[in-house]
Protein backbone atom coordinates (compact mmCIF):
# COMPACT_ATOMS: atom_id res chain seq x y z
CA UNK A 1 0.00 0.00 0.00
CA UNK A 2 1.92 3.14 -0.78
CA UNK A 3 0.90 5.98 2.23
CA UNK A 4 2.11 9.26 2.29
CA UNK A 5 4.86 10.64 4.19
CA UNK A 6 3.98 12.98 6.87
CA UNK A 7 7.40 13.46 8.07
CA UNK A 8 8.46 14.50 4.96
CA UNK A 9 6.84 17.72 5.74
CA UNK A 10 9.22 19.16 8.56
CA UNK A 11 12.17 17.65 6.95
CA UNK A 12 11.41 20.15 4.15
CA UNK A 13 11.76 23.01 5.96
CA UNK A 14 15.55 24.37 5.41
CA UNK A 15 17.69 25.47 8.35
CA UNK A 16 17.78 29.36 8.77
CA UNK A 17 20.22 31.87 9.81
CA UNK A 18 18.95 34.17 12.83
CA UNK A 19 20.95 37.61 14.17
CA UNK A 20 21.18 37.89 17.91
CA UNK A 21 20.54 41.53 19.32
CA UNK A 22 24.45 40.88 20.18
CA UNK A 23 25.38 40.37 16.34
CA UNK A 24 25.73 36.93 16.67
CA UNK A 25 24.60 34.76 14.04
CA UNK A 26 23.40 31.58 15.01
CA UNK A 27 21.76 28.64 13.06
CA UNK A 28 18.32 27.55 14.07
CA UNK A 29 16.39 24.32 13.11
CA UNK A 30 12.95 24.66 12.07
CA UNK A 31 12.01 21.80 14.30
CA UNK A 32 13.10 23.79 17.21
CA UNK A 33 10.75 26.37 16.60
CA UNK A 34 7.23 24.08 17.28
CA UNK A 35 8.98 21.42 19.57
CA UNK A 36 10.99 21.37 22.66
CA UNK A 37 12.69 17.78 22.75
CA UNK A 38 14.35 18.34 26.30
CA UNK A 39 13.21 14.90 28.33
CA UNK A 40 10.87 15.61 31.40
CA UNK A 41 12.58 15.47 34.60
CA UNK A 42 11.85 14.78 38.07
CA UNK A 43 10.33 17.32 40.21
CA UNK A 44 10.74 16.60 43.87
CA UNK A 45 8.31 17.92 46.57
CA UNK A 46 9.12 21.33 48.81
CA UNK A 47 11.86 19.95 51.41
CA UNK A 48 9.52 22.73 53.55
CA UNK A 49 6.47 20.72 54.35
CA UNK A 50 4.27 23.06 55.27
CA UNK A 51 4.97 25.13 51.86
CA UNK A 52 4.47 21.91 49.91
CA UNK A 53 1.45 21.24 52.07
CA UNK A 54 0.05 24.54 51.06
CA UNK A 55 0.95 23.94 47.20
CA UNK A 56 -0.97 20.72 47.04
CA UNK A 57 -4.13 22.59 48.31
CA UNK A 58 -3.63 24.95 46.08
CA UNK A 59 -3.37 22.11 43.12
CA UNK A 60 -6.43 20.82 44.42
CA UNK A 61 -8.51 23.82 44.82
CA UNK A 62 -7.86 24.96 41.29
CA UNK A 63 -8.99 21.94 39.01
CA UNK A 64 -8.36 22.92 35.28
CA UNK A 65 -9.69 20.00 32.94
CA UNK A 66 -8.82 19.87 29.66
CA UNK A 67 -11.78 20.23 27.23
CA UNK A 68 -10.59 16.83 24.85
CA UNK A 69 -13.28 14.58 24.54
CA UNK A 70 -11.24 11.42 23.26
CA UNK A 71 -14.44 8.94 23.73
CA UNK A 72 -17.81 8.49 23.97
CA UNK A 73 -17.25 9.14 27.96
CA UNK A 74 -16.54 12.83 27.35
CA UNK A 75 -21.00 13.33 26.43
CA UNK A 76 -20.69 13.03 30.94
CA UNK A 77 -18.46 15.91 31.13
CA UNK A 78 -20.96 18.43 30.01
CA UNK A 79 -23.40 17.92 32.22
CA UNK A 80 -21.01 18.67 35.13
CA UNK A 81 -20.97 22.54 34.15
CA UNK A 82 -24.53 23.03 33.77
CA UNK A 83 -26.47 24.25 36.84
CA UNK A 84 -27.80 20.72 38.12
CA UNK A 85 -24.36 18.79 38.84
CA UNK A 86 -22.56 22.67 38.84
CA UNK A 87 -18.98 21.11 39.07
CA UNK A 88 -17.63 25.36 39.02
CA UNK A 89 -18.25 25.15 43.33
CA UNK A 90 -15.79 22.62 43.54
CA UNK A 91 -13.13 24.55 42.11
CA UNK A 92 -13.54 22.29 38.31
CA UNK A 93 -13.16 24.70 35.06
CA UNK A 94 -12.80 23.60 31.62
CA UNK A 95 -10.23 25.28 29.38
CA UNK A 96 -9.30 24.70 25.66
CA UNK A 97 -5.81 24.49 25.68
CA UNK A 98 -3.31 21.99 26.53
CA UNK A 99 -0.72 24.86 28.01
CA UNK A 100 -3.80 25.75 30.20
CA UNK A 101 -4.96 22.52 31.97
CA UNK A 102 -4.05 20.50 34.72
CA UNK A 103 -6.30 17.53 34.56
CA UNK A 104 -6.96 15.36 31.48
CA UNK A 105 -9.96 13.23 31.80
CA UNK A 106 -10.00 10.26 29.20
CA UNK A 107 -13.35 9.85 28.22
CA UNK A 108 -13.76 6.36 27.42
CA UNK A 109 -11.95 3.88 24.81
CA UNK A 110 -8.56 5.56 23.14
CA UNK A 111 -8.05 4.38 19.26
CA UNK A 112 -4.53 4.08 17.99
CA UNK A 113 -5.25 7.11 16.22
CA UNK A 114 -6.70 9.28 19.30
CA UNK A 115 -3.93 7.82 21.57
CA UNK A 116 -0.97 10.17 19.21
CA UNK A 117 -3.11 13.24 20.29
CA UNK A 118 -3.71 12.12 23.36
CA UNK A 119 0.12 11.47 24.49
CA UNK A 120 0.76 15.05 22.58
CA UNK A 121 -1.95 16.94 24.81
CA UNK A 122 -0.27 15.18 27.69
CA UNK A 123 3.32 16.23 27.38
CA UNK A 124 2.06 19.82 26.25
CA UNK A 125 0.12 20.34 29.38
CA UNK A 126 2.19 22.04 32.16
CA UNK A 127 2.89 20.28 35.68
CA UNK A 128 1.89 19.54 38.17
CA UNK A 129 -0.52 17.31 35.83
CA UNK A 130 -3.30 14.29 36.63
CA UNK A 131 -4.85 12.32 34.56
CA UNK A 132 -8.47 10.71 35.62
CA UNK A 133 -9.46 7.44 33.84
CA UNK A 134 -12.78 7.63 32.56
CA UNK A 135 -14.76 4.11 31.66
CA UNK A 136 -14.35 0.59 31.84
CA UNK A 137 -12.47 1.10 28.57
CA UNK A 138 -9.56 2.58 30.15
CA UNK A 139 -8.93 0.36 32.72
CA UNK A 140 -8.79 -3.00 30.69
CA UNK A 141 -9.80 -2.39 27.34
CA UNK A 142 -14.20 -2.61 28.39
CA UNK A 143 -16.23 -3.44 25.42
CA UNK A 144 -13.52 -3.09 22.71
CA UNK A 145 -10.83 -5.81 25.06
CA UNK A 146 -10.25 -7.76 21.99
CA UNK A 147 -10.50 -4.59 19.14
CA UNK A 148 -8.12 -4.15 16.39
CA UNK A 149 -7.41 -0.60 17.46
CA UNK A 150 -8.18 0.02 20.93
CA UNK A 151 -5.47 0.06 23.38
CA UNK A 152 -7.00 -2.07 26.56
CA UNK A 153 -4.69 -0.33 29.30
CA UNK A 154 -4.41 3.79 29.25
CA UNK A 155 -1.55 3.40 32.17
CA UNK A 156 0.85 1.50 29.88
CA UNK A 157 0.69 4.82 27.64
CA UNK A 158 0.47 7.76 30.28
CA UNK A 159 0.22 7.46 34.15
CA UNK A 160 -3.17 7.41 35.61
CA UNK A 161 -3.91 8.66 39.06
CA UNK A 162 -8.02 7.96 39.41
CA UNK A 163 -10.24 5.15 37.63
CA UNK A 164 -13.91 5.52 37.39
CA UNK A 165 -15.43 2.34 36.78
CA UNK A 166 -18.66 2.07 34.81
CA UNK A 167 -20.23 2.01 30.92
CA UNK A 168 -21.20 4.60 31.26
CA UNK A 169 -20.20 6.06 34.35
CA UNK A 170 -22.86 8.47 36.04
CA UNK A 171 -21.93 12.30 36.49
CA UNK A 172 -22.08 12.01 39.87
CA UNK A 173 -19.22 9.18 39.81
CA UNK A 174 -17.27 11.73 37.67
CA UNK A 175 -17.74 14.15 40.37
CA UNK A 176 -16.69 11.43 43.20
CA UNK A 177 -13.51 10.70 41.36
CA UNK A 178 -12.91 14.94 41.38
CA UNK A 179 -13.23 14.76 44.77
CA UNK A 180 -10.86 11.44 45.27
CA UNK A 181 -8.53 13.85 43.34
CA UNK A 182 -8.84 16.25 45.25
CA UNK A 183 -7.64 14.17 48.18
CA UNK A 184 -4.54 12.70 46.56
CA UNK A 185 -3.09 15.62 45.95
CA UNK A 186 -3.65 16.76 49.01
CA UNK A 187 -1.99 14.11 50.76
CA UNK A 188 0.63 14.30 48.14
CA UNK A 189 0.55 10.73 46.23
CA UNK A 190 -0.50 12.41 42.93
CA UNK A 191 3.02 11.94 41.46
CA UNK A 192 1.84 11.07 37.79
CA UNK A 193 3.97 13.40 36.23
CA UNK A 194 7.22 12.22 38.23
CA UNK A 195 6.59 8.75 37.53
CA UNK A 196 6.20 9.57 33.93
CA UNK A 197 9.38 10.99 33.75
CA UNK A 198 11.19 8.18 35.90
CA UNK A 199 9.91 5.74 33.74
CA UNK A 200 10.38 7.56 30.39
CA UNK A 201 11.96 4.72 28.24
CA UNK A 202 9.47 2.54 29.41
CA UNK A 203 6.44 4.60 28.81
CA UNK A 204 7.78 5.64 25.36
CA UNK A 205 8.53 2.18 24.46
CA UNK A 206 4.80 1.06 24.57
CA UNK A 207 3.55 4.14 22.93
CA UNK A 208 6.28 3.79 20.32
CA UNK A 209 4.95 -0.08 19.64
CA UNK A 210 1.03 0.77 18.97
CA UNK A 211 1.82 4.44 17.29
CA UNK A 212 3.60 3.35 13.64
CA UNK A 213 3.93 6.90 11.98
CA UNK A 214 5.65 8.28 14.94
CA UNK A 215 6.55 11.61 13.75
CA UNK A 216 7.42 14.09 16.42
CA UNK A 217 10.02 14.53 18.96
CA UNK A 218 10.07 12.35 22.26
CA UNK A 219 8.98 14.77 24.32
CA UNK A 220 7.30 18.16 23.51
CA UNK A 221 6.26 20.80 25.72
CA UNK B 1 -40.54 -0.48 -8.52
CA UNK B 2 -41.33 -3.18 -10.26
CA UNK B 3 -41.41 -1.12 -13.48
CA UNK B 4 -37.92 0.33 -12.77
CA UNK B 5 -36.57 -3.50 -12.55
CA UNK B 6 -38.35 -4.12 -15.99
CA UNK B 7 -36.71 -0.74 -17.22
CA UNK B 8 -33.10 -2.40 -15.73
CA UNK B 9 -33.57 -6.15 -17.27
CA UNK B 10 -34.28 -4.51 -20.71
CA UNK B 11 -30.38 -2.81 -20.60
CA UNK B 12 -28.61 -5.05 -18.05
CA UNK B 13 -28.30 -8.77 -17.51
CA UNK B 14 -29.39 -9.10 -13.58
CA UNK B 15 -28.21 -12.21 -11.51
CA UNK B 16 -30.16 -11.56 -9.25
CA UNK B 17 -33.33 -9.50 -7.64
CA UNK B 18 -34.32 -9.99 -4.40
CA UNK B 19 -37.64 -8.23 -2.45
CA UNK B 20 -37.47 -9.69 0.94
CA UNK B 21 -35.91 -7.31 3.25
CA UNK B 22 -35.78 -3.83 0.81
CA UNK B 23 -35.41 -4.49 -3.16
CA UNK B 24 -31.36 -5.57 -3.77
CA UNK B 25 -30.67 -6.37 -7.58
CA UNK B 26 -27.34 -8.03 -8.08
CA UNK B 27 -25.24 -7.50 -11.39
CA UNK B 28 -21.77 -8.24 -13.04
CA UNK B 29 -18.82 -6.48 -12.20
CA UNK B 30 -18.35 -4.38 -15.33
CA UNK B 31 -21.73 -3.28 -15.71
CA UNK B 32 -22.12 -1.73 -12.03
CA UNK B 33 -20.73 1.72 -12.53
CA UNK B 34 -23.10 1.92 -16.28
CA UNK B 35 -25.84 0.53 -14.41
CA UNK B 36 -25.10 3.07 -11.25
CA UNK B 37 -25.15 6.14 -13.96
CA UNK B 38 -28.30 4.66 -15.24
CA UNK B 39 -30.09 4.73 -12.27
CA UNK B 40 -28.80 8.28 -11.04
CA UNK B 41 -29.78 9.88 -14.25
CA UNK B 42 -32.98 8.50 -15.85
CA UNK B 43 -34.60 7.10 -12.48
CA UNK B 44 -33.75 9.47 -10.43
CA UNK B 45 -31.79 7.52 -7.96
CA UNK B 46 -30.18 10.66 -7.38
CA UNK B 47 -28.61 9.81 -3.32
CA UNK B 48 -25.66 7.55 -2.28
CA UNK B 49 -26.65 6.34 0.89
CA UNK B 50 -23.38 3.87 1.45
CA UNK B 51 -21.00 1.55 -0.06
CA UNK B 52 -20.36 -1.70 1.74
CA UNK B 53 -18.48 -4.63 1.60
CA UNK B 54 -19.21 -8.54 2.85
CA UNK B 55 -16.17 -11.25 2.85
CA UNK B 56 -17.53 -13.90 1.88
CA UNK B 57 -13.95 -16.21 1.92
CA UNK B 58 -15.50 -19.16 1.41
CA UNK B 59 -16.57 -17.93 -2.14
CA UNK B 60 -13.40 -16.66 -2.13
CA UNK B 61 -15.35 -13.33 -3.22
CA UNK B 62 -16.14 -9.68 -2.38
CA UNK B 63 -19.98 -8.70 -2.12
CA UNK B 64 -19.97 -5.14 -2.83
CA UNK B 65 -23.33 -3.42 -1.88
CA UNK B 66 -24.24 0.23 -3.36
CA UNK B 67 -27.41 1.78 -1.68
CA UNK B 68 -29.29 4.19 -3.46
CA UNK B 69 -31.93 6.28 -2.78
CA UNK B 70 -34.66 8.25 -4.55
CA UNK B 71 -36.23 11.51 -3.01
CA UNK B 72 -38.91 11.71 -6.01
CA UNK B 73 -39.89 8.24 -5.30
CA UNK B 74 -38.80 8.16 -1.40
CA UNK B 75 -37.51 4.50 -1.96
CA UNK B 76 -34.20 2.61 -1.83
CA UNK B 77 -32.84 0.39 -4.20
CA UNK B 78 -29.20 -1.51 -2.95
CA UNK B 79 -27.01 -2.43 -6.31
CA UNK B 80 -24.72 -5.56 -4.86
CA UNK B 81 -22.24 -7.12 -7.11
CA UNK B 82 -19.08 -9.83 -6.41
CA UNK B 83 -15.78 -8.90 -7.26
CA UNK B 84 -12.73 -11.11 -7.17
CA UNK B 85 -10.90 -11.62 -3.41
CA UNK B 86 -7.18 -11.46 -3.90
CA UNK B 87 -4.70 -12.49 -1.19
CA UNK B 88 -3.10 -10.05 0.85
CA UNK B 89 -0.93 -8.12 0.15
CA UNK B 90 -2.36 -8.44 -3.18
CA UNK B 91 -5.57 -5.70 -3.71
CA UNK B 92 -8.80 -6.36 -5.36
CA UNK B 93 -9.76 -4.07 -7.49
CA UNK B 94 -12.69 -2.36 -8.25
CA UNK B 95 -13.93 0.96 -10.61
CA UNK B 96 -14.44 3.99 -9.02
CA UNK B 97 -18.00 6.11 -8.58
CA UNK B 98 -16.84 9.20 -7.51
CA UNK B 99 -17.11 10.79 -10.29
CA UNK B 100 -20.51 10.02 -10.06
CA UNK B 101 -21.21 10.96 -5.93
CA UNK B 102 -17.98 12.61 -4.82
CA UNK B 103 -18.95 11.04 -1.26
CA UNK B 104 -18.21 7.81 -2.60
CA UNK B 105 -14.62 9.17 -1.82
CA UNK B 106 -14.74 8.70 1.56
CA UNK B 107 -16.96 5.21 1.19
CA UNK B 108 -13.92 4.13 -1.36
CA UNK B 109 -11.41 5.32 1.19
CA UNK B 110 -12.61 3.25 3.91
CA UNK B 111 -13.09 -0.14 1.39
CA UNK B 112 -9.11 0.68 0.91
CA UNK B 113 -8.32 0.45 4.31
CA UNK B 114 -10.54 -1.93 6.37
CA UNK B 115 -10.57 -4.76 2.97
CA UNK B 116 -8.03 -3.82 1.02
CA UNK B 117 -10.33 -3.43 -2.05
CA UNK B 118 -8.73 -1.08 -4.54
CA UNK B 119 -10.49 1.63 -6.56
CA UNK B 120 -8.14 3.23 -9.06
CA UNK B 121 -8.46 6.66 -9.72
CA UNK B 122 -10.11 7.44 -6.62
CA UNK B 123 -8.88 10.68 -5.26
CA UNK B 124 -7.04 10.30 -1.81
CA UNK B 125 -6.80 6.73 -1.78
CA UNK B 126 -3.80 5.77 -0.66
CA UNK B 127 -3.83 8.42 2.32
CA UNK B 128 -4.79 6.86 6.03
CA UNK B 129 -8.44 7.43 7.06
CA UNK B 130 -8.78 5.53 10.15
CA UNK B 131 -5.86 3.66 11.07
CA UNK B 132 -2.58 5.31 10.48
CA UNK B 133 -0.02 3.43 8.81
CA UNK B 134 -1.41 -0.27 9.31
CA UNK B 135 0.55 -2.65 8.03
CA UNK B 136 -0.99 -6.29 8.82
CA UNK B 137 -3.46 -7.94 7.14
CA UNK B 138 -6.79 -4.96 6.68
CA UNK B 139 -8.74 -5.93 9.97
CA UNK B 140 -12.12 -5.97 8.17
CA UNK B 141 -11.27 -9.42 6.05
CA UNK B 142 -12.23 -12.36 7.94
CA UNK B 143 -8.88 -14.09 7.63
CA UNK B 144 -7.55 -11.14 10.31
CA UNK B 145 -8.00 -12.49 13.63
CA UNK B 146 -8.72 -9.28 15.89
CA UNK B 147 -8.60 -10.87 19.28
CA UNK B 148 -5.25 -12.48 18.62
CA UNK B 149 -3.47 -9.39 17.47
CA UNK B 150 -5.04 -7.49 20.41
CA UNK B 151 -3.44 -9.58 22.48
CA UNK B 152 -0.34 -9.38 21.13
CA UNK B 153 -0.32 -5.75 21.17
CA UNK B 154 -2.52 -3.99 23.33
CA UNK B 155 -1.06 -5.50 26.89
CA UNK B 156 -4.78 -7.10 28.33
CA UNK B 157 -4.81 -6.79 32.01
CA UNK B 158 -5.33 -10.13 33.78
CA UNK B 159 -8.77 -11.34 35.58
CA UNK B 160 -11.32 -10.80 32.64
CA UNK B 161 -13.79 -14.14 32.45
CA UNK B 162 -16.22 -14.98 29.65
CA UNK B 163 -19.34 -16.93 29.71
CA UNK B 164 -21.21 -19.30 27.30
CA UNK B 165 -23.83 -16.18 26.65
CA UNK B 166 -26.74 -18.99 25.78
CA UNK B 167 -25.56 -20.78 29.60
CA UNK B 168 -25.09 -17.33 31.17
CA UNK B 169 -28.83 -16.21 30.58
CA UNK B 170 -30.40 -19.31 30.95
CA UNK B 171 -29.13 -19.94 34.52
CA UNK B 172 -29.98 -16.30 34.92
CA UNK B 173 -33.89 -16.58 33.51
CA UNK B 174 -34.49 -19.92 34.65
CA UNK B 175 -32.29 -20.94 37.68
CA UNK B 176 -34.49 -23.87 38.98
CA UNK B 177 -33.75 -25.56 35.56
CA UNK B 178 -30.29 -25.43 35.30
CA UNK B 179 -30.69 -27.35 39.42
CA UNK B 180 -32.13 -29.91 37.68
CA UNK B 181 -29.90 -30.64 34.84
CA UNK B 182 -26.76 -30.04 37.35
Amino acid sequence: MAKMNYKKRWADLEKRIVVSPEGEEFEVDPMQDYFCDAKPRVHPPNKIAPLEKFANWCRAESIYILGFGTGCGAIEMRPLSSAMYDAYRFGVNWRATPRQATVFVIGGYASVKTMKRIVRSYEQMQGPKFVLGLCSCTINGGMYWDSYNTVNRLDHYIPVDVYITGCMPRPEALLDAIDQLKKRIKSGRAEGQNKYAENFEWYKANQKKIIKNWDMPDYSW
Amino acid sequence: MEQIIENIKKQFTLSDVTTAHGTYITCEKKDTVSLLTYLKDVEGFKHLVLITAVDWIEDNKFQLTYLLNSPKLKTELGVRTFIERSVWPEESEMQSAHHLWPAAKTYQRELHEMFGIDFPGSPEINDPLILEWWDDIPPYRRDFDTKKYSEETYYPREGRSTNDPSDYMKDQLYPREGEKNA
